[in-house]
């Protein structure tokens, strides 16, 4: 028997889809931005916007995305377990022992019991947590440099950020290297989602559409707690 | 000694006059410079009173490891009566490069400055200072470069960092920075001071600084990084006329082809005006003749921090510190990207082979069930 878990609420759910849209969408600007192609027009400049446009994309996009994060990390505080701040902090020794247990099955492949989380499991809520420091940086450093193109007061508070690195120069060299990192991220998290679909069984890939995956009754009884950090 | 009969310093306007400037040609020369500071209107009578009563302000300028770009830059400023008044009147007490005294004659007549003048006197420093191996790389009179700029200091009303090498290092303090070369905020604390980066600084920009000194008594406004806001608070690539082209996504590909000869943007072949605060764009060089960009060359970020390491002049990615000169950012993010594949389909082979049970287990229940369904 399977017994049917309410695991991303919505807001999840949401959060996770305008996220990974908006990421696509600065990753693919941002190499633009980096490299624009060779165009050729007999037109005028002043005809013609597509380094303008392409900016206006990725702007658009980091608010949406900025916003967007700090949503999810509001529903940290009111989500449901599944979707607490502390399925992603290690703040207790079962947490880590969680992530060493993950870490043997899943990536040393020394064990086959099946390691029975129904939210993130510890090493992913770990790694999402690494994933969101970078979202921060991504997000100091984007507007830190926006702020010089920018008169609203908001981009004005990041201000601070190019004149800790001492100018915009290396500031956007880190926010082109942390680029780097999401894309690793993004082609591992697919892999490992799909990973956990086929060994588990249990509806990885489609919770993140209806919210809902599964678990074995016996293992429901026998481990009540569902979170690397119970109470 | 000589500076017991000097008569009592005249004003600004006094020796204005003396060297024959019309009143026309003083107030253009005001109306330029507050134009130049983004002063409003109202402003330029407060100028104007100010150099017509104030007299001059004793100046020591000091060159430390420096090529003097710095002072070729300010002497050749657009207007005549920068040099005239700012230079040759002002009151440069002390500078290496431009005074007539020489040796010992020289070092008295700072001494003197020093003394006379203990905290009224503008300190102006061109140049790093290099404190490695006790400093022995610079010294001038048997002192070390630290040694004469902490004494000078000490009695300064207000230090003036001109240049890139005074205000973060410039050449001698990029890697591996053997005499370690020192910007001097890094060496001066607790008294106010104002870089004036640039390799070296617009002539306009240094006479502006200091106009604004003699006038108001006091610093200008500075951004973040210690600059005075009226020259450094817009990029290059803000007041660049190329940059239509830029957003249009029109790009000089190599300096030879086409689209440089139709003046496109600088971007793709290393230009650094969108990451570089300097007033280039508006001011230009040599009395407003052209700039950098103009020229048909991209902006090198000059005015930036540490812009000898922050990556090469003619290209966008910049070398990754550690991995030789041909790796950047990309390369490495592609290296990484391909061993990532590589451990996924390995880690998906593993999983086929080290779980084949579990999963055979899980295919043989899933046939069962459609089995079932088939009865
Ligand atoms: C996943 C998130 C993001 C990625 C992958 C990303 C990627 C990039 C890349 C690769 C560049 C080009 C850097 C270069 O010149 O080499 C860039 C530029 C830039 N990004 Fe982002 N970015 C992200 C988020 C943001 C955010 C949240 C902001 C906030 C406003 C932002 C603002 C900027 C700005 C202002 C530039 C410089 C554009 C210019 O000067 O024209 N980015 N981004
Ligand atoms: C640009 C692409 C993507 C990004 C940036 C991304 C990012 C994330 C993040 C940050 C989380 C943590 C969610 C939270 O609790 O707040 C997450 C979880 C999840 N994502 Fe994605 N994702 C992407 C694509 C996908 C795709 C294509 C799928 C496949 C259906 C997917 C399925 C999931 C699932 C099932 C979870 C929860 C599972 C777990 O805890 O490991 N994601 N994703
Ligand atoms: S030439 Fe340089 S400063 Fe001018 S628009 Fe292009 S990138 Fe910007």
């Amino acid at each position: 028997m399977l017994r049917r878990v309410y695991v991303w609420e919505l807001p999840v759910r949401f959060y996770h889809w305008l996220n990974a849209l908006v990421m696509v969408a600065l990753v693919a600007t941002g190499f633009y931005i980096a490299d624009p192609l060779a165009l050729q027009s007999q037109r005028e400049a002043t005809g013609k916007f597509t380094m303008g446009w392409i900016r206006y994309i990725h702007f658009a996009a980091a608010y949406l995305f900025f916003f967007n994060f700090l949503a999810r990390i509001y529903w940290g505080f009111v989500g449901n377990k599944f979707a607490n701040w502390k399925q992603f902090i290690p703040v207790s020794g079962t947490f880590f022992k969680e992530m060493w247990t993950v870490i043997k099955m899943d990536v040393l492949m020394m064990k086959n019991r099946e390691h029975m989380s129904i939210g993130h499991n510890a090493l992913a809520g770990f790694t999402y947590f690494l994933t969101f420091i970078l979202f921060l940086i991504q997000c100091l450093t984007g507007f830190g440099l926006y702020a010089a193109m920018s008169d609203w007061w908001f981009p004005q508070l990041f201000a601070w950020v190019p004149a800790l690195f001492g100018g915009d120069i290396l500031t956007r060299q880190i926010h082109h290297w942390a680029m780097w990192f999401f894309i690793l991220f993004v082609v591992i998290h697919i892999y490992l989602v799909f990973y956990h679909d086929y060994i588990e069984g249990r509806g990885e890939i489609s919770s993140m559409g209806g919210g809902w995956k599964f678990i074995e009754e016996e293992a429901f009884e026998k481990e009540h707690t569902h979170t690397p950090n119970p109470e | 000694m000589i500076h017991e009969t000097l008569p009592s310093p005249p004003t600004y306007y006094e020796e204005v006059e003396r060297k024959g400037y019309s009143r026309r040609e003083f107030m253009a020369f005001v109306t330029t410079m507050a134009a130049f500071m983004g002063l409003e209107n109202s402003a330029i009578g407060q100028v104007v009173h100010a150099l017509e009563t104030k007299s001059r302000v004793p100046v020591i300028w000091l060159h430390f490891q420096e090529c003097t770009c710095c002072s070729e830059s300010f002497i050749r400023s657009s207007h005549p009566i920068v040099a005239d008044i700012l230079l040759d009147k002002i009151s440069l007490d002390y500078t290496e490069t431009l005074m007539a005294a020489s040796g010992v004659q020289a070092e008295e007549a700072m001494k003197h400055t020093m003394e006379k003048y203990r905290g009224e006197y503008i300190l102006c420093v061109e140049g790093s200072v290099p404190t490695g191996a006790d400093g022995v790389y610079c010294m001038i009179g048997g002192k070390t470069s630290l040694q004469i700029l902490e004494e000078a200091a000490a009695g300064a009303k207000a230090v003036i960092a001109w240049g890139s090498c005074a205000s973060n290092g410039c050449v001698q303090a990029a890697r591996p920075n053997p005499t370690n070369a020192t910007p001097i905020h890094k060496l001066l604390k607790g008294i106010p001071l104002i870089k004036v980066p640039g390799c070296p600084p617009i002539g306009e920009v240094m006479a502006g600084v200091i106009v604004h000194l003699v006038t108001f008594g006091k610093i200008p406004e500075l951004d973040r990084l210690g600059r005075p806001k009226a020259f450094y608070s817009k990029r290059v690539h803000d007041s660049c006329y190329r940059r239509a082209y830029y957003d249009a996504g029109l790009f000089v590909e190599s300096f030879d082809d086409e689209n440089a000869k139709k003046g496109y943007c600088l971007y793709k072949v290393g230009c650094k005006g969108p990451s570089t605060y300097n007033a280039c764009g508006v001011m230009r060089w040599n009395g407003g003749t052209s700039f950098p960009i103009q020229a048909g060359h991209g902006c090198i970020g000059c005015s930036e921090e540490n812009f000898w390491d922050n990556g090469r002049f003619y290209e966008r990615a910049s070398a990754f510190a550690g991995f030789g000169i041909e790796a950047n950012a990309d390369t490495l993010g592609k290296a990484a990207l391909a061993a990532t594949g590589v451990g996924i389909a390995a880690h998906a082979i593993a999983t086929n082979v080290r779980k084949h049970k579990l999963i055979a287990g899980k295919v043989q229940e899933g046939k069962i069930s459609e089995k079932e369904f088939e009865s």
